[in-house]
């Protein structure tokens, strides 16, 4: 199969999580996917679905249309860019009347859209499509002794009628199964698929607070060495935004944040510095102890 | 949006038949009649856990039984965290996350909305992303090995027509 995808970076990634980019680059190259670059992507349409539908479906559509002119599939990286691509893309596909709206609107920009173009999250590809034996074989590290516990996040699943049910919303294991290919282990916890509260963020800040706290309580419970997410909101909620949590709850956490890819980067022998992980608010130095700490000993 | 006994009667004079109909017009509001008011919606919100003011069983209710101005004006259904947990499990096949999101669309049409809203639509409308790079960016960007990329895209603008001189009044969300 050619793993050959547009590649969609969103608002966030180039701007605010760069680590993420620099690991899912790296990790691409390695696995032979090639993710190519599109300068004319912009929003994915998701920020503006709770202010007006049809104009973020307009905006995801755009992006859609780009892709489908090259004639590539579509590679996103924040879940929440995936969701609103991936659904606008099956919504235009089931819905003639509402593709000829969204085409009129296109039309302003000299645009149209046929469709379906397929969108895949990055972390999807290597579950289902690179799969995990491939993944293991490429393990030069293992990450054997260390404790990451998965963050699946709202959007990286749900809604599960967008997403054909890769994963199940319920029990989901795609991340933790990528987890154990990178031989660490992965932390079974009950707030496993809680949300990271990034979206409540815009109506009350102390509730989005409240809710990521509650998962970090827990992973500190369980003596966790990092959490592990897919997803640039929950990355800037539960590393950027995690001294400012501990400062309203008078708590100590210190738990480091890792994407997917940095930790399969890390399992497969990249340096930290390719793998953007000297530029955490969370210091991930302690992981990286560990980690050297075990190869050490072996 | 007031918990436990309530021992104020609605006055059936002020209920709004016309809300659940304009509810159910929408762009995900279809299924609301199907909701028998089960709480599945409720028992699982993780927004709900920590904040009493959401309560989607509630707010379900509150359209059915036509309250127009506490589910419009009131800035209750901000906080949903579109987190699709409800929508995943509820029994009747709602597409809960997505009825919020209908309602939201109704509150900015009437100018009701957390100021960050106008905002994000503003920025979009003049940049077509909710970062903005620079110079200063992509020499960041230099420095960690990515490409330049473009600041800003012109022809995001035009598809923001329908929410030409949004507004929030301040009320929602805060």
């Amino acid at each position: 199969m050619d793993r050959t995808y547009a590649l969609f970076l969103g608002c966030t990634i180039p701007a605010r999580a760069r680590n993420y980019e620099q690991s899912v680059r790296a990790v691409a190259a390695r696995l032979g996917i090639t993710l190519v670059e599109v300068p004319e992507f912009a929003c994915c349409g998701f920020p503006i679905a709770a202010a007006d539908h049809r104009v973020s479906e307009a905006l995801a559509a755009r992006n859609l249309s780009i892709a489908e002119e090259r004639g590539l599939p579509i590679c996103s990286l924040c879940s929440s860019c995936t969701s609103s691509l991936t659904e606008v893309s099956r919504h235009l596909e089931e819905d003639p009347a509402e593709l000829e709206e969204i085409n009129k609107r296109l039309a302003r920009i000299g645009r149209r859209y046929r469709g379906p173009v397929r969108v895949r999250h990055f972390v999807r590809i290597l579950w289902e499509e690179v799969g995990l034996d491939r993944i293991r074989e490429a393990v030069t590290r293992p990450l054997t002794g260390l404790r990451l516990a998965a963050h699946y996040g709202c959007h990286f699943i749900k809604p599960s009628w967008v997403y054909e049910g890769f994963d199940s919303v319920e029990d989901p294991r795609t991340l933790d199964d990528l987890i154990r290919a990178s031989g660490a282990t992965a932390v079974d916890y009950t707030r496993k698929k809680q949300c990271c509260g990034g979206s409540v963020l815009v109506a009350d800040e102390r509730t989005a607070m409240e809710i990521a706290r509650d998962k970090l309580v827990e992973l500190k419970s369980l003596q966790a060495d990092a959490l592990v997410v897919v997803c640039p909101f929950c990355g800037v909620m539960f590393d950027s935004q995690q001294k400012k949590i501990e400062k309203t709850f008078e708590e100590t956490f210190d738990l480091p944040v890792l994407y997917m890819t940095q930790v399969l980067g890390l399992a497969m022998g990249m340096g930290e510095k390719e793998l953007g992980l000297g530029t955490h608010a969370v210091k991930t130095k302690a992981v990286m102890e560990k980690i050297e700490g075990a190869k050490g000993a072996a | 949006m007031r918990e436990g006994p309530c021992d104020e009667v609605l006055d059936e004079a002020t209920l709004d038949p016309t809300l659940a109909q304009e509810v159910a017009r929408e762009p995900g509001g279809e299924g609301i009649r199907r909701c028998f008011a089960c709480g599945t919606c409720t028992a699982g919100c993780p927004v709900r856990r920590f904040n009493a003011n959401f309560n989607p069983r509630r707010i379900i209710r509150m359209v059915l039984l036509g309250l127009r101005e506490q589910v419009l004006k009131e800035p209750f259904v901000w906080l949903c965290a579109t987190c699709f947990t409800c929508q995943e499990r509820c029994p009747q096949g709602v597409m809960i996350s997505d009825l919020m999101r209908a309602i939201k669309n109704m509150a900015v049409r009437q100018g009701n909305m957390p100021e960050g809203i106008p905002l994000q639509v503003n920025l979009l409308k003049e940049k077509g992303t909710l970062y903005p790079l620079d110079e200063f960016d992509n020499k960041k960007r230099a420095k960690s090995g990515l490409p330049a990329m473009p600041g800003s895209h012109d022809d995001v603008g035009p598809l923001l027509g329908e929410l030409a001189g949004l507004e929030s009044k301040g009320k929602a969300g805060e």
